[in-house]
């Protein structure tokens, strides 16, 4: 990845600063909290010089005055204090309260977090054990058991509140360092001669400011909420104007002057919400945009489909016209697979060859019914034994999978469960597509480890997906996809992730059950060795099209399309075992895969 | 598994001495003023003396500490300065007042999360958007005021519920449930807020790994992955969240048992804070502590079991 890469990121370390501030400045939850939170603030410290009324004056005579009593716009409490006055100087309470609560988190947070995450092995887990010690510490509590030692300050309170809150910004600022370390230019950075504290300074502190500067809106509603709990509970000093000890005293008062009760808390509440609020905002504009809702297995029906001219033999699945796409950020659909036809005949093996963000496969997930969420099928036609799969429900797709049709994944690992033992997770699948019985079924998943190579299959089968190699799991991965003796296997670059000597171990292994079972096979592959030594015809695509389509030996005999000969070309001159064609850079499109 | 716990368990213990230890040090500061609190005004500098001698208070800071950790190991915490009560049935006593609202609370809030928080990740679209309000109005409103809301409407304009006070389950479970009806309400918005928003955006994690898909491809249902295999992968970092959430509770409790008037645990440690009942503070430390140290372990287990890779590290 290079530079300019990393620089644009859509991950929220890496967004540009501007673009975050005008898109805060359009977003009217972010331009009203802001807005009322700098009133309340501004009201706290202006207020007071403005208004010549001493917040702690008692005045028996104006005890319970009304609001719109002379001298009392909202009224006095109990004790004859002038309401007003007393808000004012509580806003300027609450204000101190977050800024030192959060001022401590954030200093501390961030100073051990960039020493946690960016120093050695040990420092991090010492560092690590020590906060999340702190995290466990009931806090409420341990400031009102510390009363006799904070001797009722709120400012001292808020202090070590904030190394209780320190936590969240320490987890996030480490993260954010360890994973910006890894990156590249920090490497470069090093190698060119910058010391540690230069690299941490300019770039680590440059990528995590954005995240922080979220948690801290939350973290100055968490200090202002519990000052003003604590200061309700009856903890600090009386002669420190409160919203806490006001709530507190208007709800003693409640029945005679509940207005007393009401405008604390009416601006409490407004101040600690607008910093949710603020928080979320923040978070949003970081990230972009809001998040896709995920909606799964259920991809929109066909808008058109389309009808078939005879032809002599109706192949196994035949694909017409299909076309993907994905929703922009400007809400337009856009395409990434325009219009594919493609044919696979009962038996044999067809390579579907392509770069990285072909789409090649979008188009076997398509046939799959297993397109991520918010991709759109706008038109085309997927038929298996010339029954329509576009527009069916999950539940009528399911009758096909795993029983007609069959899936091998790109990456084994991630495609076993790690909470099931190996085992029971085919005996799970294969249960849900058969009558077996679960003996039966536990016979049958071992047979099949022992079919597919796995030299102890009674110790593999209790085992946990993270405890079995790669090469083994992509062998129990193909157990399962045949399990049910299928008709068409979709094979989604089965090797790409494998050693080198385990891929051709698996090649011979896909050749033997394909011969065995009689099935289709539609390889999706960017490796032109691959085709050749296990495909009978191939299509190559190119920028979500076809553009060639033919038998193996022909192909690459005499390619008729450019971008095929491009492809050989650029891979015979290289041994043909280990073919890696140039890859495009990855768009955005093949990250939804 | 066995050497997992223990090491938890051994990490939970050196957390306790931990926090009862830095307690011990900060407290320490005042003891003088404890001492001239307990004297009253008739106390001199001899008798201040004096009595500092008698509670030990003049020793070393850690001999006295390790004086009061044998103690604690054996069972015993000591009596209150004020009142002479043993600690440690005092502070049980309060303890299961407390408890019996929060562990309520907490169960309630966690079913209600996990239908909230799967339903809105699965759903997604409209539902989503409501789970997410429902969850952003319960973290905007605070608890003190919420309460206070609920005993204005239920309690003093409908009469239905009362306002203030508790009654043990066991002498009167009906009024039992009446007396703790707002406070735990009040607990389950604030912690089904925030859980809930922890299992979907666990959920929505899960549900897009591979494995999803190769199980959905393998013609499993949708029902049968979401409960078994994803709703498993997702609960370990959500019950993580959890015994965060019950460290919350436990705080927030502290409050709501100030507005309900409730003869719990946070009442009792703020009368005895205020007066500096080092003996009671130390011992409600200790115990609660404790509690978090258990419930941990408790997470602890369940993570192990629910992901056994868990159980490896």
């Amino acid at each position: 990845m290079s530079a300019e890469q990393l620089l644009n990121d859509p991950d929220l370390s890496a967004t540009p600063r501007r673009s975050v501030l005008r898109r805060l400045a359009r977003d009217p939850q972010a331009i009203i909290t802001t807005t009322l939170i700098l009133i309340i603030v501004a009201a706290g410290f202006l207020g007071p010089i403005f208004l010549a009324v001493d917040p702690n004056q008692a005045d028996l005579r104006s005890a319970n005055a009304l609001p719109g009593t002379p001298g009392h716009p909202l009224g006095a409490d109990q004790s004859g204090r002038d309401i007003l006055a007393r808000l004012l100087a509580s806003a300027q309470t609450s204000a101190i309260s977050g800024l030192i609560g959060a001022g401590v988190a954030l200093v501390v947070g961030v100073t051990m977090g960039l020493i946690g995450g960016y120093f050695g092995r040990r420092t991090s887990a010492v560092t690590e054990w020590v906060f999340n010690l702190v995290m466990t510490f009931p806090g409420v509590l341990l400031l009102i058991v510390l009363t006799p030692v904070t001797g009722g300050d709120y400012r001292f309170t808020m202090l070590i509140f904030g190394f209780m809150l320190s936590p969240t910004i320490f987890r996030i600022t480490r993260n954010l360092v360890m994973g910006t370390k890894q990156e590249l230019f920090v490497d470069a950075a090093r190698v060119s001669g910058l010391s540690n504290t230069r690299i941490l300074g300019r770039h680590v502190l440059s990528a995590v400011r954005g995240p922080i500067i979220v948690a801290t809106a939350f973290l100055i509603g968490t200090a202002i909420a519990t000052q003003a709990g604590l200061a309700f509970l009856g903890i600090g000093s009386s002669a420190v104007p409160s919203f806490g000890s006001m709530v507190g005293e208007g709800f003693t008062n409640l029945t005679r002057r509940p207005l007393q009760f009401l405008w604390p808390s009416l601006v409490l509440g407004i101040l600690t919400a607008s910093l949710v609020l603020l928080g979320n905002a923040l978070r949003d504009a970081l990230e972009g945009l809001r998040t896709v809702p995920p909606r799964r297995g259920r991809t929109e029906s066909p808008a058109e489909p389309v009808s078939m001219g005879e032809e002599d033999e109706a192949p196994l699945l035949r694909i017409r016209h299909l076309a993907i796409g994905y929703p922009s950020t400007t809400g337009e659909i856009e395409e990434v697979v325009h219009g594919v036809d493609l044919d696979v005949r009962a038996g044999e093996i067809l390579g579907l060859v392509g770069e990285s963000g072909s789409g090649k496969t979008q188009t076997a997930f398509a046939v799959l019914g297993l397109l991520p969420p918010e991709a759109v099928i706008t038109r085309g036609s997927v038929q298996l034994n010339g029954r329509e799969l576009l527009g069916l429900s999950g539940e009528e797709l399911r009758t096909y999978r795993g029983k007609t049709i069959a899936y091998i994944p790109q990456e084994p690992m991630s495609n076993l469960d790690p909470s099931y033992r190996v085992g029971s997770q085919l005996v799970e699948s294969l249960r849900a597509t058969s009558t077996l019985s679960n003996r039966e079924a536990k016979e049958r998943v071992l047979a099949l480890l022992a079919r597919v190579g796995i030299p102890d299959p009674q110790r593999v089968f209790r085992m946990y997906p993270f405890e079995i190699s790669g090469g083994m799991a992509q062998r129990v991965l193909i157990a399962g996809a045949v399990a049910s003796r299928p008709a068409l296997l979709i094979a989604d670059e089965p090797t790409t992730a494998l050693d080198v000597t385990v891929q051709a171990e698996i090649l011979d292994l896909l050749r033997d059950l394909q011969a065995e079972l009689g099935m289709a096979v539609l390889l999706v592959t960017h490796n032109f060795g691959v085709v050749a030594d296990l495909c009978e015809s191939m299509a190559v695509m190119q920028k979500g099209r076809i553009v060639e389509t033919g038998k193996v030996r022909q192909t690459f005999a005499e390619p008729q399309a450019d971008y095929t000969r491009t492809l050989l070309d650029s891979i015979l001159d290289e041994d043909t075992v280990r073919t890696d064609p140039p890859v495009a850079p990855r768009d955005h499109k093949e990250v939804a895969r | 598994m066995a050497a997992y716990i223990l090491r938890r368990f051994v990490a939970g213990i050196v957390l306790a001495v931990l926090v009862t230890f830095i307690t011990y040090l900060l407290l320490a500061t005042t003891f003088d003023s404890v001492v001239r609190a307990l004297l009253g005004p008739a106390g001199t500098d001899e008798t201040v003396a004096a009595k500092t001698t008698q509670l030990g208070w003049d020793r070393p800071i850690l001999v006295q500490y390790g004086d009061w950790l044998l103690h604690a190991v054996q069972g015993d915490l000591g009596r209150s300065l004020f009142t002479s009560e043993p600690v440690i049935p005092a502070v049980s006593q309060r303890l299961s007042v407390t408890l019996s609202i929060v562990l309520v609370a907490l169960v309630l809030s966690v079913l209600l999360s996990i239908v909230l928080g799967v339903t809105a990740a699965v759903r997604g679209g409209i539902v989503d958007r409501l789970a997410q309000g429902i969850s952003l109005v319960g973290m905007l409103i605070p608890g003190l005021l919420l309460s206070i809301g609920l005993v204005l409407v239920f309690a003093i304009t409908l009469k239905v519920l009362p306002a203030t006070g508790y009654t043990a389950p066991g002498d009167d479970f009906g009024r039992y449930l009446a007396a703790i009806t707002i406070p735990v309400f009040v607990l389950v918005v604030a912690g089904t807020a925030s859980m809930s928003a922890q299992v979907r955006g666990a959920m929505i994690g899960e549900l897009r790994k591979d494995y999803v898909r190769t199980l959905e491809a393998r013609g499993l249902s949708r029902r049968a992955i979401i409960l078994k295999h994803v709703l498993r992968n997702a609960a370990a970092p959500a019950v993580t969240v959890l015994g965060f959430e019950f460290i919350t509770m436990l705080g927030g409790a502290i409050f709501i048992e100030k507005v309900f008037a409730l003869p719990g645990y946070g009442t009792f440690s703020l009368n005895s804070a205020l007066r500096g009942d080092v003996p009671v503070i130390l011992g409600i430390t200790a115990f609660s502590v404790m509690l978090v140290v258990f419930v941990n372990l408790l997470v602890d287990l369940a993570i192990g079991w629910l992901t056994p890779k868990a159980r490896m590290l």
